[in-house]
């Protein structure tokens, strides 16, 4: 073996072990700041969890953009959903009267909540854009009740991390982290434009995640539940997206 | 061209990544093969183009009577990631470009070069597909020089920009950005020409290269070193 040869076969493997040992350190520490994201297995994770530690660093404070009433999307758009169950038409057939909203996990006092209930709390409006990961995208007026609001009412407990969301259509659930959850713009939103949330657009209650895109933001939701460990829910990937293929944050 | 061995390692990760962000982003481009100007735009909204493919949403009216499958999952991880480790592997070419003094010797045109003569020059061989002289094969030339600066430093950091900008956290922690380029949905539309500019630039890279020699090109960027008898 030439020495030149010897020298590179060094530094390679220098710069190997360095490289290795470099990224098991920063793996370690982005696991202890909460950087690391449900789906952070497999091939893509790699991505996955730069694009959410980056978004995190950078991004965990910032408000979404509010635009001016001129802005606002018309005619109004609503993407096709899958047909709505016979539990969704009991209820929309009684003016959803009837509606629950359940809050449980790991909160000092579980509660549900009727439309009437979150409608009474302090309510937050604002106009802003909704994207889908497909390329479209409307601006519309989004009336609810911040998150952060229900979730002071039922009492996070302090170790608590994320929170879980479900719909009425029992294959749709997602989750989100407490950045997200108690971001002020983080709306249970029950108005757009002025009118009661039509049903092609979640009604009568859609969580509203205007930081991320359109698949975050699950129509028609009847439970959160707040956990410290999305492993336990579903495939443990923090939401149907990833079991689906779809990244679980969708900040970008 | 003598490449040395940091040049080759980021130009083939860079080769790798690209393909990936190029298949990837047809693939996410096929979910809604409209473009709009603005904010927004959805099928609402009138388009300022559309692309006559078919699409992978049934909601999307492209004409056809069939959908394609959904590959925007995958599609989107991979595209980021790739996107994430180009990034990185540029970000080292540009910094080691710098520092060793690629970027003045090889990349930047020389004083003499950059004259309109030199230019047509440069010009007129390449239509003539005239192959390179000896000189010419251990430097880049004159519209070489000009077309790599184009690509790393003008259409690399606009093709971020737009991406970056038609994320929603990204655009709500620097919103000047998205406005700067006339909306999100303009964003997107300036994110698909320069992608054409940069796939229209590998399409002209390959030709050159097969017109310069590809067996002796490849191995230049390869082994580091054409072989001797391109020296004569």
């Amino acid at each position: 073996m030439s020495d030149l040869s010897r020298r590179k076969l060094i530094t390679t493997g220098i710069a190997t072990v360095a490289g290795v040992s470099g990224l098991a350190a920063a793996r370690s520490l982005a696991k202890h700041h909460g950087l690391i994201p449900p789906d952070a297995g497999g091939f893509y994770g790699l991505g996955e969890t730069l694009d959410y530690a980056a978004q995190r660093i950078l991004t965990r404070h910032s408000m979404a953009r509010e635009f001016p009433p001129s802005e606002i999307s018309n005619p109004p758009f609503a993407n096709p959903v899958d047909p709505l169950g016979e539990e969704f038409k009991r209820l929309q057939a009684g003016a959803f009267a009837d509606w629950r909203l359940t809050v449980e996990g790991m909160v000092a006092r579980a509660a549900s909540f009727s439309l009437a209930e979150i409608r009474s709390f302090p309510s937050r409006s604002q106009i802003t854009h909704l994207s889908c990961e497909e390329g479209w995208s409307y601006i519309a007026q989004w009336t609810g009740v911040p998150l952060s609001h229900v979730l002071g009412v039922v009492g996070t407990l302090p170790q608590a991390r994320y929170v879980v969301y479900r719909s009425i259509q029992s294959d749709w659930w997602d989750s989100i982290d407490m950045a997200d959850a108690f971001h002020p713009q983080t709306l249970v939103a029950y108005g757009m434009n002025g009118a009661e949330l039509p049903v092609g657009n979640g009604g009568p209650l859609r969580l509203r995640v205007p930081r991320q895109l359109g698949y975050k933001n699950v129509k028609y939701i009847t439970s959160l539940t707040v956990t410290d460990d999305l492993k336990r829910f579903g495939k443990g990937l923090g939401s149907v997206s990833p079991e689906g293929g779809y990244a679980w944050y969708a900040g970008i | 061209m003598r490449h040395s061995a940091l040049v080759r390692f980021t130009h083939w990760i860079n080769t790798l990544c690209f393909l990936a962000l190029l298949v990837t982003g047809v693939e996410i481009l096929i979910s809604h093969p409209r473009f709009y100007w603005g904010e927004v735009g959805n099928i609402n909204t009138t388009p300022l183009f559309k692309i006559p493919i078919p699409s992978s949403r049934s909601s999307v009216p492209t004409g056809y009577g069939y959908v394609l499958p959904d590959q925007n999952g995958w599609s989107r991880y991979l595209h980021f990631q790739s996107a994430w480790v180009m990034v990185f592997t540029g970000l080292l070419y540009v910094i080691y470009s710098f520092i060793s003094g690629h970027l003045r010797k090889d990349l930047l045109p020389g004083g003499a070069d950059l004259s309109w003569r030199a230019f047509a020059t440069s010009i007129g061989d390449h239509f003539r597909f005239k192959r390179p002289g000896e000189e010419e094969a251990w430097s880049y030339n004159l519209l070489q020089r000009l077309s790599y600066l184009a690509v790393i430093f003008v259409l690399f950091p606009l093709i971020i920009w737009t991406g970056l900008a038609m994320s929603p956290a990204v655009a709500s922690a620097f919103p000047s950005g998205v406005a700067v380029l006339g909306g999100q949905q303009s964003a997107r539309t300036i994110h698909f020409f320069v992608t054409v500019l940069l796939f229209l630039f590998l399409l002209v890279h390959i030709m050159m290269i097969c017109v310069a020699g590809l067996r002796n090109r490849m191995r230049a960027m390869i082994k580091g070193h054409p072989t001797n008898k391109e020296r004569i």
